[in-house]
């Protein structure tokens, strides 16, 4: 039996890692994004409680994603981190805020104060969920490259229409996710409030990833041709699709807990499709496509790839172990206690 | 302003405002272990009480840990792409290792140890906190891995790539501007990468710069409650173990900064002659305790004792230390500057590879000045507290000393960013020791307004934290620990499992 590719064994770990962090970080996110709409002190208390002891585990899959990228492909954690410069400040910074806000909010009563940490947590979660969307359409669309894969575009080159409209779908997905959880962890009149909102808000989800899908087939020419060369890239967009419809029906039946792993498997179709068709791809350059960085030119030495999966196999099982222990811990809804939010 | 000027100074500012916040994480971290395990043991509510209030200060310094700290996971792609590029193989897998082992250890249990009081029972609990602390020190040890082999590289070889297949360069082999692209460092060994000749020496003084820093928060807010009046079984106790603490790991610090010092004159010895302030070269060289550096004329101001440095550094007062003067060494600087051949242009050229010796001698020279404050203020506590007079707060020497323990709480903050300028000021014009210039290593793709609107925007949102953080850690203080004569906030369950064990004993 000859050995793995590592090349390819790491593309898939990095790929694990940015899909475990959407699918965690993305429901925290997506609570964000509709905390404005819950009005009651009470109601954003149990929000923010519902995620207090999870987002902060589930933001440091973004971290171990970036520290996994920069060891395993250096040249593209070194050329998609300098050319989004700007877009990755913001991000940056909307993460900050997020973070204190959830950590601020509640350690004063004075009603200027709630409302400035209210409007800081949903504004930063929506700002952090768009970049994220407007990244990950920048990278399916190729971004310019020169020939030592510097990026040569423009930070407003970046803001382009079609990755906007991959952010606003990730914003409603991660609306859409964000509010199956809530679904999950609340009770009474704030569970049937959210629950009402969850059809219309994929309803919205399901028409705009139609809408990109669209776009992507007619402007990005590269899309067409691998998915003629992999015609299952349909079954699974297919799938999630489906899944995703099904989600209605579990939450008129009262099946929170189904509905939520539903959510999760549709993010992890999406981003499935999104890693099938892009193989062996890391950051595609465009126009000129051979300036582009792949899973072998943008690679550590073999060594290096097989010392970090030593570091994997040591550690994934560790921190599937503590992320199951925490969940398990926190399961069931939430209430406010003294030490709560 | 040049891009290399700006990176540098935005790494400096999200550096040094993140590094506020870890060493208390790290060191309150270790003192939350020692007051849940006095609980276990007696079942005295007081240490409960005590938990409680500092897992509060904790949990504060933690969130703004976090949120400063995920900034600098992505600077090194941001601002130092060309860097990331060189270096990637060999740095980035510390990095994943820090987020594998230390980061997710610490943040799921931080949930338990927050959030899990009525969730878990009390030795769950304690396992959590536990994990916590060891979480934080597991991240200093990656990211002190991380910066040593900036500071002292091994394990790697250089490695270029001919027509598509690697090539590797022979040792010695000096980094060019044009091999920027196509040369990076690779590793051969990755546990020689890890155990660099600094790795420990440098992870023992961070760590106990921390454990300080969380010893000395804790005696201040203690010595506070008991100038004020308030509080006092609680401060008592909880000035105790922060003064134990204190006086452990000050002393521990004197012995490890003096391993450290050799450790840097053995493997930087350009660095040791800049914070010491060594221009000549010359037998029984002498220590500078303070002083001013006169960099146009070479000379150091200040009162010396002769032969010291030659002792502390060598064992011996005749062996000179290695003056900046000499260093480096000719055949280095040849190397670079083939024309250096008269004695002026060699002298010129040796300048180009000195850090800014007066800006590091100083920051060197406060760190220490500091830890042997810190010692003798934590000495002088602890005589009192032994004689008994610590709590006599009608005593005009106490008040002195406690109004001196309050103020103590910034001695470990300031002297661990001086430690840290010292250290990354002194590594300069390299970033990575003799390898890579700072100069190469910025990114070639951001502009230098682009890095001035970040700088802008992080100086504003971290002066804001800031300001945030010290209202907060006020009014907490402020309020206090919570209900002192009987604990209303132990779960039920938790009260159950110690009136158990009363019962029992």
């Amino acid at each position: 039996m000859s050995l793995p590719d590592l090349n390819i064994v790491w593309f898939v770990l990095v790929g694990v890692l940015f899909t475990g962090y959407a699918i965690l970080d993305g429901f925290d996110l997506g609570v964000g994004i509709v905390h404005l709409f819950v009005k009651k002190d009470e109601h954003r208390r149990l929000l923010l409680n519902s995620i207090g002891p999870v987002w902060d585990g589930n933001e440091v899959w973004l971290v171990t994603g970036g520290g996994a990228l920069f060891a395993a492909f250096p040249e593209a954690y070194a050329t998609v981190f300098s050319g989004f410069y700007l877009a990755f400040m913001l991000l940056l910074c909307s993460l900050i805020f997020r973070a204190v806000a959830i950590e601020f909010r509640s350690k004063e009563e004075w009603i200027w104060w709630r409302q400035f940490w209210d409007v800081a947590f949903s504004l930063g979660s929506l700002v952090a969920a768009l970049l994220i969307g407007v990244a990950m359409g920048n990278i399916v669309r190729g971004i310019p490259l020169d020939s030592s894969h510097e990026f040569a575009g423009t930070f407003f080159g970046l803001l382009n229409p079609y990755a906007l409209l991959m952010g606003l779908t990730t914003v409603l997905l991660f609306a859409m996710h964000g509010l199956i959880y809530l679904a999950m962890k609340t009770e009474g009149e704030l569970h049937d409030l959210v629950s009402a909102w969850i059809p219309r808000v994929i309803g919205v989800f399901l028409a705009s990833y139609f809408l990109f899908n669209l776009t992507t087939l007619i402007e990005v020419p590269w899309v067409l041709e691998t998915v003629r060369a992999r015609p299952y890239v349909f079954a699974v967009v297919a799938a999630s699709v489906l899944i995703a419809l099904n989600i209605p029906r579990e939450i008129h039946n009262g099946r929170e807990f189904n509905a939520f792993l539903s959510s999760c498997a549709v993010m992890l179709l999406m981003m499935a499709t999104f890693g099938i068709t892009y193989f062996p791809n890391m950051v595609l350059s465009s126009p000129d496509q051979a300036n582009s960085l792949n899973i072998y030119n943008a690679a550590s030495t073999q060594k290096t790839l097989g010392i970090m999966l030593v570091i994997a196999v040591l550690g994934v099982p560790l921190v599937l172990a503590y992320t199951a222990s925490i969940y398990w811990v926190f399961r069931g809804k939430t209430t406010l206690a003294k030490h709560s939010y | 302003m040049s891009v290399e000027f700006l990176a540098r100074l935005q790494f400096t500012f999200t550096a040094a405002v993140h590094y506020i916040y870890p060493p208390l994480s790290i060191g309150l971290g270790v003192l939350l272990v020692t007051m849940e395990a006095l609980w276990l043991r007696t079942g005295n509510p007081l240490f409960h009480n005590m938990a409680r209030f500092w897992t509060r200060i904790f949990a504060l310094t933690f969130a703004i840990g976090v949120a400063t700290g995920i900034v600098m996971e992505f600077e090194f792609g941001t601002n130092w792409s060309t860097y990331s590029r060189f270096v990637g193989d060999i740095f980035g897998s510390a990095l994943a290792a820090e987020g594998i082992f230390a980061f997710f250890l610490e943040s799921g249990f931080l949930a338990i140890l927050l959030f899990g009081w009525d969730k878990v029972g009390p030795r769950v609990h304690f396992f959590a906190t536990c994990m916590v602390a060891f979480g934080a020190h597991f991240s200093a040890v990656w990211i002190v891995v991380a910066n040593s082999w900036m500071q002292t590289p091994s394990g790697y070889h250089l490695q270029t790539v001919v027509s598509g297949k690697p090539v590797t360069l022979p040792p010695g082999h000096i980094v060019t501007p044009a091999d920027l692209g196509s040369v990076r460092a690779v590793v051969d060994d990755f546990w020689a990468m890890v155990f660099n000749p600094s790795t420990i020496d440098r992870l023992t003084h961070v760590v106990l710069g921390a454990w300080m820093a969380g010893a000395f928060l804790v005696v201040s807010i203690s010595a506070f409650y008991l100038l004020k009046k308030r509080h006092l079984a609680f401060a008592r106790a909880s000035i105790k173990v922060g003064l134990a603490f204190a006086m452990v790991a000050s002393v521990l610090q004197m012995v490890s900064g003096d391993f450290t010092a050799k450790g840097v004159a053995k493997n930087q010895p350009i660095k040791l002659a800049a914070i010491e302030g060594v221009y000549k070269t010359a037998p029984g060289t002498p220590m500078t305790l303070f002083g001013y550096v006169d960099a146009k004329t070479e000379t150091v101001i200040g009162p010396k004792i002769p032969g010291l440095l030659s002792f502390l550094t060598w064992g011996t007062f005749a062996k000179p230390v290695p003056g900046l003067l000499d260093l480096p060494a000719k055949e280095f600087v040849l190397a670079r500057y083939p024309d250096a051949t008269t004695p002026d242009k060699l002298a010129g050229a040796r300048k180009t590879f000195w850090p800014n010796v007066p800006a590091v001698f100083q920051f060197y020279h406060a760190m220490i000045l500091i830890g042997v404050a810190l010692l003798g203020l934590a000495l002088v506590a602890c005589f009192f507290w032994w004689r008994g007079w610590l709590f006599h707060t009608d005593l005009l020497p106490t008040r002195w000393l406690l109004v001196a323990l309050v103020l103590s709480v910034l001695g470990p903050q300031i002297a661990n960013q001086a430690g840290w300028f010292a250290a990354e000021l002194g590594r300069q014009p390299w970033i990575v020791y003799d390898l890579l210039m700072t100069s190469q290593a910025f990114s070639k793709v951001v502009q230098a307004n682009q890095i001035i609107a970040s700088l802008v925007m992080f100086g504003l949102v971290y002066a804001l934290l800031f300001a945030l953080f010290l209202f907060l850690l006020t009014r907490k203080i402020q309020h206090g620990p919570d209900d002192e004569e009987e604990n209303e906030e132990m779960p039920e369950s938790w009260k159950a499992i110690i009136q158990e064990q009363n019962e029992r004993a």
